[in-house]
């Protein structure tokens, strides 16, 4: 069987973050595989070892998510391939990017994280779906696989659901479904190694940003302490009365 | 045609459903078209809330929610060629859309502020990075747009009766479903309460979880979690705040036992005010509070259900 794993590069969330000509500037920024990502290539180095077969990253962005890839490659994925695109993708014109490497590769399972830490999309693992004509899980927590069908339970809006799905599928990943391996020095090592193919894409995106702005909300930061809690209960809850008119 | 999805619970519509219905709306006059509804139903619906709301008022009942079937439906739906599909934001919307959207090759405009059509663009704002960037985005027509819960004023019915067109979907391959795991919803919800009262992983016990709610019912709230909460069994996924959970913007989040990891932010950072408690000085969620006590929950919490008691009376 093959597993595939898709993924970005992303801003590490603790990161600063700073805005150049009204867009975001990540030349200062920590870059990293997307935590959500890391569940996915998880899940695909824990379903190949456990039954056998391949498990492929495939990035996408610009040049610098090789460095993603790797880490990907770090954790033990076999090999990878690197859909190479400068700047903003909408969900759509990634898929359309993907898909091409997806339908050569033809995986009986594919994975990508539920939401991207960079442009909030949660919508790639549908249109990843659409462009292959195969069903899509979301917000997966349990993956087994029965044969040529996969048995999951995953998250609704209210509560959750155990479905079971004909591969090839599409599932995306969160917190919950598994604790992601660091890579090994050794896995590093063999990383190095390992095969990249590099695939161009030039299409255009069909959602286009004008402008980002950061939107850290100033706050107040009057902090009481609580040595006598019921002097700083009161406290509190005058200031939440008096002054920030919210009870 | 503007095509605006309309969320119900099986016996009337949803208020973000009127939130949806607003911006339709607003892009179908600027636009120059028409609104039409769709009401996607496992089985019973509010079709004649619904027809009151559109001229025309498409309707499948298509069994238990997959997102294949929801697509499908759309898509039979827009088939008239429809201009811009909007729906309410949810979880399940932002993955059925990603479908339609790329069966359609349109823009996609997740989670939107706000909306307007100018020139042949849908322009939207929205937010990015975890909440922490506000986002200008434009796309031509066609375009899936989904509304962000309780940015827009709710819509007013016609005063007519809308016709009602049922949809005839075809097949799809798609999941089965073979158990559903119903959550059972207390009091206000997470997403509509004007006040949200978490409890984190400092709360120590489920059983400390009775102040949380105590707090919560005399403030008039909602209780939330945090994912380390929930991964430990002591809440249920549907109260999760956070990046894999609810994004909430209430005029006060009191984070309680919490740290304030990145992803929990991404959940509240857009509260008017965030009160937080917690023992650690250092913790994280310090920087990103209004209000806070360095303390005890244990202490501090029964302190402060007293204290909202004694402002009550
Ligand atoms: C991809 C991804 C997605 C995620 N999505 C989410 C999400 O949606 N929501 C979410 O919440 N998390 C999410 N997380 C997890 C997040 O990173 C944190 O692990 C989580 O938020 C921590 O929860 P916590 O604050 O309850 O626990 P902890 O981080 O353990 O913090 C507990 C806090 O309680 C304080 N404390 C302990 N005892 C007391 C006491 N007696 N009185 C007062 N204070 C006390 C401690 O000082 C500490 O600050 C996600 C992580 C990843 C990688």
């Amino acid at each position: 069987m093959k597993f595939v794993a898709v993924i970005r590069q992303v801003p590490d969330g603790e990161s600063r973050l700073k805005v150049q000509g009204g867009r975001v500037d990540l030349s200062g920024a920590t870059l990293i595989l997307d935590q959500m990502d890391e569940y996915a290539v998880e899940e695909a180095l824990r379903l190949k070892e456990k039954h056998g077969g391949e498990a492929v990253v495939v990035g996408f962005g610009p040049e610098r998510t090789e460095e993603a890839i790797r880490t990907a490659l770090a954790m033990g994925m076999d090999r990878g391939v690197h859909v190479v695109y400068e700047g903003y993708a909408d969900p759509v014109t990634a898929a359309e990017a993907l898909a091409p490497v997806l339908r050569e590769e033809a995986p009986s399972l594919i994975l990508t994280g539920g939401q991207q830490a960079d442009w909030d999309s949660q919508a790639l693992g549908g249109a990843l779906a659409e462009a292959l004509g195969v069903p899509v899980v979301a917000w997966t927590t349990v993956l087994e696989l029965e044969g040529a069908t996969a048995k999951a339970k995953h998250d609704l809006d209210e509560g959750a659901e155990w479905v079971r799905v004909p591969l090839p599928a599409v599932f995306t990943t969160q917190q919950g479904l598994n604790e992601p391996r660091y890579p090994t020095l050794p896995g590093i090592m063999k990383a190095k190694k390992k095969e990249i193919k590099k695939v161009a894409f030039a299409g255009n995106p069909r959602v286009e940003i004008l402008e980002e702005g950061i939107q850290e909300k100033a706050r107040l930061g009057k902090v009481l302490d609580g040595k006598d809690p019921v002097q700083a209960a009161e406290e509190l809850v005058r200031l939440l009365h008096e002054e920030a008119k919210v009870i | 045609m503007v095509l605006v999805v309309l969320d119900h619970d099986g016996s009337k519509l949803r208020k973000a459903s009127l939130e949806a219905l607003t911006r339709a709306r607003q892009l179908a006059e600027a636009l120059g078209e028409k609104v039409a509804g769709v009401l996607l139903a496992e089985g019973p619906a509010p079709v004649e809330e619904a027809r009151g709301y559109v001229e025309v008022l498409y309707v499948a009942e298509l069994g238990p929610y997959t997102a294949e079937k929801w697509a499908a439906a759309l898509l039979e739906a827009a088939k008239g060629g429809a201009k811009a599909i909007v729906a309410p934001s949810s979880r399940q919307s932002r993955t059925y859309l990603g479908r339609v959207a790329y069966a359609l090759k349109a823009g996609l405009l997740e989670d939107t502020l706000e909306s307007a059509a100018e020139g042949g663009m849908v322009h939207a704002t929205r937010y990015a990075y975890l909440n922490r960037v506000t986002q200008r985005q434009r796309a031509p027509l066609p375009v899936v747009l989904t509304v962000k819960a309780n940015t827009t004023p709710l819509a007013e019915p016609l005063g007519t009766q809308g016709e009602v067109v049922p949809l005839a979907v075809p097949p799809v391959p798609t999941v089965e479903i073979l158990e559903r795991v119903q959550e059972e919803r207390k009091g206000v919800s997470l997403a509509e309460a004007n006040v949200v009262v978490t409890g984190g992983r400092g709360m120590g016990s489920p059983e400390a979880f009775k102040g949380v709610e105590e707090l919560a019912a005399l403030l008039g709230g909602a209780v939330g979690a945090t994912r380390a909460v929930v991964d430990a069994g002591w809440r249920p996924y549907a109260e999760q705040v956070g990046q894999t959970g609810k994004t909430v913007q209430p005029s006060l989040y009191i984070a309680l036992g919490v740290s304030g990891a990145v992803q929990h932010l991404a959940g509240m950072n857009k509260s008017k005010f965030i009160v937080a408690v917690n023992k650690d000085p250092e913790a994280p969620i310090f920087k990103h509070a209004d209000y806070g006590i360095v303390g005890d929950v244990h202490q501090v919490l029964p302190a402060l259900i007293q204290a909202v008691k004694r402002l009550k009376d």
